[in-house]
């Protein structure tokens, strides 16, 4: 029922790492954090940073699973008039310099639901969208946004977790695509890390299961942790150590400060050690 | 398909819902992340479980009679009827309940289910305080920790709840993201029962939530109006012509108004109203609100064109929520019941007639309901009949009334 985009950015980028032998760095930032210029001028020095695959937050006044760091990025980024529309805006912009880099959005669902769910996915891979992450549709809801998301060609992300017990995982692997996101943690982005043999033993769980790639995240801060989960997995997930680099290099008015793009991008590139040699 | 392919259909009971998905027409769902998804399975195969369990009711039964002090009575409010001139008011009155509030029938029947399940650990949310007493009361009485999360606005205007909870043993968390209310507790507290999901039962407090918690609250809550529907029949030897209750979320108007849905009695829910409906300060999530998604499931919300959610306004911390539970959104849809609101400064003058007329401090959720109750039962012939929840007492709001009516205490 799939009918994959050409390219198929997510694909060849996981090849493009196999054949390399190392790992992957994903990199999340919200759109519009701090503001629409600096969010797109970020998002278009991820990859020469080091960032293999962009996830970009797609702001909500609520977000349910995300820990204070991510919370406080959406509302500064809703503060400055940030919507979904102009998420989908700064991916059309990001891609006329960079046909290359996988972007998959990630979000909760009411933006979507009053954008449109099918008007939506047009517009997505018409901007150059190339998967989706949903946190608040669990399969049990695959009608809303997984169904029209794969119809239209878009990669369906899904969130594999401690509580997904092995009967389950079966019916969470069914529509997935792009690659199996794993949260090592029960709990919410930017607080607790996993350890490196519970991260070990999901990932190795997760392989009888499945063939697509692999990737790591929740608590995911520095180089070593990196290093360590892309021992086993494909690719390694941060977020929030991201996200507070901004908030760090922003003055009391929640305006960045003139070295804000030149830190984080720095600590892009630390990070980025982590999966080179 | 057919063009109307969209309109709500009407079913032959309105009594019959949610499906097995636990959607009450497009309302409801489990619109929850995947950490928590096994958790809620698992409390529906509990619920279900204990729902056919007769030592389960007899327990519920037990405490509801000894403990709450049910049944609570149904009072004709001969004085206030005398007033307004026309239809017999009746007052159902759950204030009288053990901590003043239609809340703690369903945290005893929550809490019940959580021991079943051998959870250590309850978590709950709340705004004006009363779901959170309601909760810490039910934790110390079955010595089981509390954690209550409560906005950090609230808990400023609702300080004597805040002391009743912790002299109760609970520990009370300030919620300081969003706006500091009851929205961001429920957050604040979905958060927890991620980060906590083996030991901890989350007990919320009205009708909404992921499946299965609106019918289940619904159920626990329905003990008002099986309890009204007898106390009516005994009295006036038939059943009411209007039901009339408040809507936060809509915990006590689904517990009177489920019993009787199919029964040829007219409902009416009556959302906060704020500064007005035409303001952006007010809580009618179904007068001026439209159907979105948020914590775990689809009802009416209010929300700007990008689905943000806004943030409610009302002069009663326990109507300050930007939805409502999704079967009153079906409900409404359907054409069942009808929705409608009134002002703080409506239910203020009416807060100030209920102590005089009939010397009951009514909560200030419940003066909304009979702010309305004014406006309708002097329409109504004089052998008419309406029941009105009177779901909390005002103890707790004598200084926001105090305030409101610029008194000094």
């Amino acid at each position: 029922m799939t009918s994959q985009i050409h390219p198929d950015r997510l694909a060849d980028t996981f090849a493009g790492l196999a054949a390399m032998k190392r790992g992957g760095l994903i990199t999340f930032i919200t759109a519009g954090d701090p503001d629409p210029a600096t969010s797109l001028a970020l998002m278009k020095r991820l990859p020469q940073s080091g960032a293999d695959i962009i996830e970009l937050g797609m702001p909500f006044s609520d977000p349910m699973a995300d820990g204070p760091a991510i919370q406080a990025a959406s509302l500064r980024a809703l503060k400055q008039g940030g919507s979904l529309r102009q998420t989908l805006d700064m991916v059309s912009e990001f891609r006329t310099d960079d046909q290359l880099t996988p972007v998959i959005l990630m979000g909760y669902f009411n933006p979507i639901y009053q954008y449109g769910a099918t008007r939506f996915v047009n517009d997505a891979v018409s901007a150059g969208v190339d998967g989706l992450i949903l946190v608040d549709l669990p399969v049990e809801e695959d009608d809303e946004l997984c169904d029209p998301a794969r119809t239209a060609g878009l990669h369906w992300i899904r969130l594999v977790t401690p509580t997904t017990n092995d009967k389950r995982l079966a019916k969470v692997l069914q529509n997935t695509s792009g690659f199996v996101y794993h949260v090592s943690i029960a709990g919410i982005t930017g607080t607790r890390s996993a350890s490196s043999g519970s991260i070990d033993d999901a990932i190795s769980r997760l392989r009888t299961h499945t063939t697509l790639p692999l990737a790591v995240g929740f608590g995911i801060k520095d180089p070593a942790q990196v290093r360590t989960v892309t021992a086993s997995a494909d690719a390694a997930v941060v977020g929030s150590a991201i996200v507070s680099e901004i908030e760090n290099n922003l003055d009391g008015q929640s305006r960045p400060l003139p070295d804000l793009l030149d830190n984080v991008c720095s600590l892009v590139s630390e990070l980025a050690s982590g999966v080179r040699l | 398909m057919a063009a109307d392919s969209n309109a709500p259909v009407k079913p032959e009971s309105y009594r019959s819902g949610p499906d097995e998905r636990g959607h009450f027409g497009i309302f409801g769902g489990r619109f929850v992340a995947e950490t928590l998804m096994p958790l809620v399975l698992e409390l529906e195969a509990a619920y279900a479980a204990a729902c056919e369990s007769p030592e389960f009711q007899e327990e519920f039964d037990y405490y509801a009679e000894h403990y709450i002090g049910r049944p609570s009575p149904l009072h004709f409010a001969r004085s206030l009827t005398e007033t307004l001139g026309g239809a017999k008011i009746y007052f159902k009155r759950d204030e009288l309940n053990h901590t003043g509030a239609h809340k703690i029938n369903n945290t005893l029947g929550q809490i019940l289910l959580a021991r079943r399940m051998g959870k250590s650990r309850i978590i709950a949310e709340t705004g004006a305080g009363q779901h959170g007493v309601a909760t810490a009361t039910v934790c110390a009485l079955f010595d089981l920790p509390c954690v209550v999360y409560m906005g950090a606005t609230d808990i400023e205007r609702q300080a004597p709840n805040v002391f009743r909870m912790k002299l109760l043993g609970a520990e009370v968390i300030p919620v300081t993201s969003g706006t500091g209310t009851l929205k961001d507790a429920m957050n604040d507290a979905l958060r927890d029962w991620v980060a906590n999901v083996e030991d901890t039962f989350y007990i919320i407090g009205t009708v909404a939530g992921p499946h299965p918690y609106p019918a289940m609250v619904r159920d626990f809550q329905s003990v008002i109006g099986r309890e009204t529907r007898e106390q009516i029949l005994s009295a006036e030897g038939r059943l009411p012509d209007a039901l009339v209750a408040c809507i936060g979320g809509g915990s006590n108007a689904m517990g009177l108004f489920h019993p009787f849905l199919d029964d040829p009695v007219r409902m009416i829910g009556v959302e906060a109203g704020g500064l007005g409906v035409d303001t952006d300060k007010h809580a009618a999530s179904l007068t001026g609100g439209r159907p979105g998604v948020l914590h775990g499931n689809r009802t009416y919300l209010l929300q700007n064109d990008d689905g943000q959610i806004n943030d409610a306004h009302s002069i009663s911390a326990g109507l300050d929520y930007p939805g409502i539970g999704p079967e009153h959104s079906w409900l409404h849809d359907v054409g069942r019941v009808e929705y409608v609101s009134v002002t703080d400064s409506e239910a203020l003058d009416a807060f100030q007639m209920c102590c005089r007329t009939e010397g009951i401090i009514p909560a200030l959720e419940p003066a909304h309901a009979l702010a309305h109750v004014r406006k309708f039962a002097p329409e109504l012939e004089k052998d008419k009949i309406i029941v009105m929840n009177m779901c909390g007492r005002g103890d707790k709001d004598i200084f926001t009334v105090a305030h409101a009516l610029e008194i000094n205490l």
